[in-house]
């Protein structure tokens, strides 16, 4: 019904290219996440769904109709933007009710959806309020209850929880999955933090520098990256990459292996390092490990561990939980070659 | 942020302004040039004959030029120290705490509300008229003479006049600077041992420099173009003491009718400008983030 | 922030401040205060401050002149008509530089300042001549397109600014509402720039109305504004102060009160946004 396709869209301002050309399929219903350092193209790719931007080629369709020349509001979407965007001259009520108005519906009408709205999303006291007088998460609300109101097919969030305090953003990513879930349309959200790429998305694109890099679910981008920028960007603490003699020994240019698929012992193990810096969260302990070719890796240990800085110490890879790459940085997927006794050192 | 269908209409929604505002600039100041090389006079307006860059010859070796020259520097370095000097000991004072601050601040601006016809002509007669002007008055009463001051020092009080006028600007615009210094980094300073004049000479100055230039800059624009002042209370005297050079490129195309000569002075005055509108405009365009 | 200040050092700016800020004021004060005397009251020596028959001669003797009106009328249609012609050319122009800026932006907007130092004098001659040519001195119209012309860069500039401080991205999200170009501006730009349009509207109509360059030069009764009217009184023969006084009060009252409630946006607009 409405999934979202793109086609070689390219976007080019001036003589930069921000993004080359991309391919990209949404289904309908999807909750999709763009992930990716600043200055990736994720925002753009976003406007020019959106139809803020002009695309310099390629076609997008929409439920599959082209709407690659359509004027934003032609395209049926709705957008929560990272400032949230609100009319400060107007009322939260007159807020949500502006889609409405502009589609020209009936005040009986509009007043209806607003309050069927300002309900689901706690705002009905606020209704006669201006947004100056709203917290950050109240506006985020109204911002939202904006694009629900008129039942798009679409969404599109732009980093819509970055303004937000830690607590809050915790709370509005539970709200937004829980929205989905309901809703069930399509959404789009863009986001630098891949941590609300992880928690929330039906599927993950990873770009970097105007390419999609890979496109995935989660735990799929997790257990099988298909390159260095992916396994380096999902997961955190940040997976730790070791290049030289040790990614010789497993037929690759560099390993990389997460810092909880890591076994860290003052005894013996695959890798000598000395430890630096320990966390301690309670939970888990972060210990932060320098190799003797001064590679910095992290191990995260369960429970208290007792690590002091400038012990020596050994870390130990998981067993298959060991990522190859190539010269390029592409991930081998072929079985890797057999293990030697461990022990060997670096 | 924009796709080319806005940007289509944002050139026609600009156009107007910049065609009428390119036609302003360019066609009359085209006549101008061309009239100043012009012999071109209003009681013979049928010959017009071309005689090259002989009326800037007649306008710069004109003594009267000179002096205009003269007149107008003075007078614009004069309001400039007086105003800019007075604005930022006015600004000081006005930033302290004090009953009333919103009353006193709106008696200081005042004045540059005041038509230019009306201070000059108020001045003029209430206040300088030698006999029954109130500084005459007040100093006749203190047993100090009278000065009839628009025949004795005509420049000068032609300076006063516009200072009055002008001080209330650079009033408001320094003052608005020194507000937005934050008390933190008077604090700091504080703590740091600075005393009252160090605080002002390292901290408050540097601060609203920028300020002081702006002041500077505009005022120099519109006090190079001083005019109604010198129409309505010296008419350009006594002789030429108080002629600058747009008085006395009016006087030479209104009141003589040589336009071709008026033209010629129109040009240097233009050029004058442009040197002042040039470190003008640069330092504008600093701060402007497009 | 605030700190605790010394009274006596209160006591001590406020009596300081006070005595300059009347001092400043002084002659607009008198200008007021004559303008209730009669005419042989007001070059009294020596003059009485507040203790003499307060009267309203000198009004009415500006009233009897009746052409008195037909200047201020001069005046309100000088600078109405020419902030209104202004605003119509300028909030194009302003809304597209502000929310489409291209490279050229900038150079524009520059360009626009710099015709504002074009000396006056620079294009007198010729704006003279056409004037006389095309019928135009001493009139209304020419004088409002004149009185438009100078100061559209100031209009431009001004609600450039404004226009600047409302985030695009509020626009964009009227636009994914499903607003029109002109629904968006009808809807959320104007309202949104209310204060600003206000504002420039104000400052205009105080630089239109004490403008006396062009107005001095380009008119002498029909279409002369009160700039005029005043300059009049220049001549040296008889004094009629409480006269004078009296028109000059009229003539600065209303702008006196405008310019007061102004005083912040003038120093955005006379500053061209250097200072705010």
């Amino acid at each position: 019904m409405s999934g979202i396709q793109l086609r070689n869209v390219a976007k080019r301002f001036g003589d930069a290219e921000v993004i080359p050309g991309i391919d990209l399929d949404i289904q309908d219903g999807e909750f999709v996440v763009f992930v990716g350092p600043s200055g990736c193209g994720k925002s753009t790719l976003l406007r020019l769904i959106a139809g803020l931007e002009d695309v310099s080629g390629g076609t997008i369709s929409i439920g599959g109709k082209d709407v690659t020349d359509a004027a934003p509001a032609r395209r049926g979407l709705a957008m929560v933007f990272q400032s949230y965007a609100l009319y400060p001259h107007m009322s939260v009520a007159a807020n949500i009710g502006f889609p409405l108005k502009m589609a020209g519906q009936s005040k009986a009408a509009i007043d209806q959806k607003v309050k069927a709205a300002a309900a689901t999303l706690n705002l009905t006291d606020y209704l006669a309020r201006k947004p100056r007088e709203l917290s950050g998460g109240q506006r985020q609300r109204v911002a939202i209850g904006r694009a629900i109101v008129r039942e798009p097919e679409g969404f599109l969030f732009d980093e819509p929880l970055s303004n937000l305090d830690a607590a809050l953003r915790v709370n509005m990513r539970l709200e937004l999955s829980e929205l989905h879930a309901q809703l069930k349309t399509t959404m789009i959200y863009v986001t630098h933090d891949q941590v609300e790429a992880m928690t929330m998305a039906d599927k993950i694109v990873v770009l970097n520098r105007g390419r999609v890099e890979q496109v995935g679910s989660p735990l799929d981008l997790y257990n099988h990256p298909d390159n260095l920028f992916v396994a380096g960007f999902i997961g955190s603490p940040k997976m730790n990459f070791i290049k030289g003699a040790y990614a010789k020994e497993h037929g690759a240019a560099t390993v990389g292996f997460r810092p909880e698929h890591t076994t860290l012992s003052k005894e013996s193990g695959a890798i000598k390092g000395v430890a630096g810096v320990s966390e301690h969260l309670g939970s888990d302990t972060f210990v932060h490990v320098k190799l003797e070719d001064g590679t910095q890796v992290t191990a995260r240990c369960a429970g208290e561990m007792a690590v002091r800085h400038g012990d020596t110490v050994w870390l130990t890879p998981e067993d298959g939980r060991l990522h190859r790459f190539d010269e390029k940085g592409l991930a081998m997927r072929e079985a890797a070659p057999k293990l030697r006794a461990a022990g060997s050192g670096l | 942020m924009a796709t080319t269908n806005t940007q289509a209409t944002a050139r026609v929604m600009m156009a107007p302004s910049v065609i009428i505002l390119l036609l302003w600039m360019i066609v009359p100041l085209a006549m101008t040039i061309y009239f100043s090389t012009l012999n071109y006079n209003l009681f013979n307006p049928a010959e017009t004959p071309f005689i090259g860059f002989l009326n800037y010859e007649y306008f710069l070796t004109d003594p009267a030029f000179l002096t205009a020259l003269t007149n107008t520097l003075i007078l614009v370095l004069g309001v400039l120290a007086i105003t800019v000097i007075g604005g930022i000991l006015l600004a000081l004072l006005l930033d302290q705490a004090m009953w009333g601050a919103g009353i006193v601040r709106l008696l200081v601006i005042a004045p540059f509300f005041v038509m230019p016809t009306v201070s000059a002509l108020v001045w003029k007669n209430m206040m300088m008229n030698p006999v029954y002007g109130l500084i005459g008055q007040f100093t006749r009463a203190l047993g100090l003479g009278t000065v009839d001051w628009l025949s004795q020092v005509p420049l000068l009080s032609i300076i006063i006049i516009v200072s009055w006028e002008w001080l209330p600007f650079a009033v408001l615009i320094l003052l608005t600077a020194l507000q937005s210094l934050s008390e933190d980094q008077k604090e700091a300073a504080e703590m740091d041992g600075a005393g009252f004049l160090s605080i002002f000479w390292y901290i408050t100055l540097p601060h609203i420099a920028r300020a002081i230039t702006v002041v500077i800059l505009i005022e120099t624009i519109f006090l190079l173009s001083i005019f109604a002042e010198i129409y309505v209370t010296t008419g350009g005297g006594p002789g030429n003491a108080t002629t600058n050079i747009p008085y006395l490129v009016y006087a030479q195309a209104l009141l003589q009718f040589d336009v071709g000569g008026a033209s010629a002075g129109g040009i240097v005055a233009v050029i004058l400008a442009n040197i002042v509108a040039f470190f003008l405009v640069r330092l504008v365009g600093k701060n402007l983030e497009t | 922030m605030a700190r605790a200040v010394s009274t006596r050092r209160k006591v001590f700016f406020t009596v300081l401040a006070w005595t300059v800020g009347l001092l400043i004021f002084f002659p607009i004060l008198w200008t007021i205060l004559t303008s209730f005397k009669s005419e042989g009251e007001a070059i009294m020596t020596p003059p009485h401050f507040l203790f003499f028959d307060w009267t309203l001669e000198g009004y009415h003797e500006v009233q009897a002149r009746s052409n008195y009106f037909l200047y201020m009328m001069n005046s309100v249609w000088l600078s109405f008509g020419s902030t209104l012609l202004g605003l119509l050319v300028a909030v194009p122009a302003a809304w597209a530089m502000a929310f489409s800026p291209t490279k050229r932006t900038r150079g524009i907007l520059l360009w626009m300042l710099s015709t504002k130092m074009l000396p006056a004098v620079g294009v007198l001659i010729p704006i003279y001549l056409i004037f006389q040519k095309l019928g135009l001195l001493d009139t209304r119209l020419g004088l409002i397109v004149v009185l438009f012309l100078i100061n559209l860069p100031i209009i431009v500039w001004m609600l450039y600014t404004y226009f600047k401080e409302i985030p695009g991205e509020i626009l964009e999200a009227a636009r994914m509402d499903g607003a029109n170009l002109r629904k968006e501006i009808l809807y959320v730009l104007t309202p949104m720039a209310v204060p600003g349009i206000a504002s420039t509207v104000l400052l205009n109509i105080i630089l239109a109305w004490n403008e006396a360059f062009w107005t001095l030069n380009l008119t002498t009764h029909d279409a002369a504004p009160l700039t005029v009217f005043i300059a009049s009184y220049s001549s040296p023969e008889g004094l009629f102060w409480a006269k004078l006084s009296a028109a000059s009060t009229l003539a600065i009252a209303p702008i006196l009160v405008l310019g007061w409630f102004s005083q912040k946006q003038l120093v955005r607009g006379l500053t061209f946004g250097a200072v705010k």
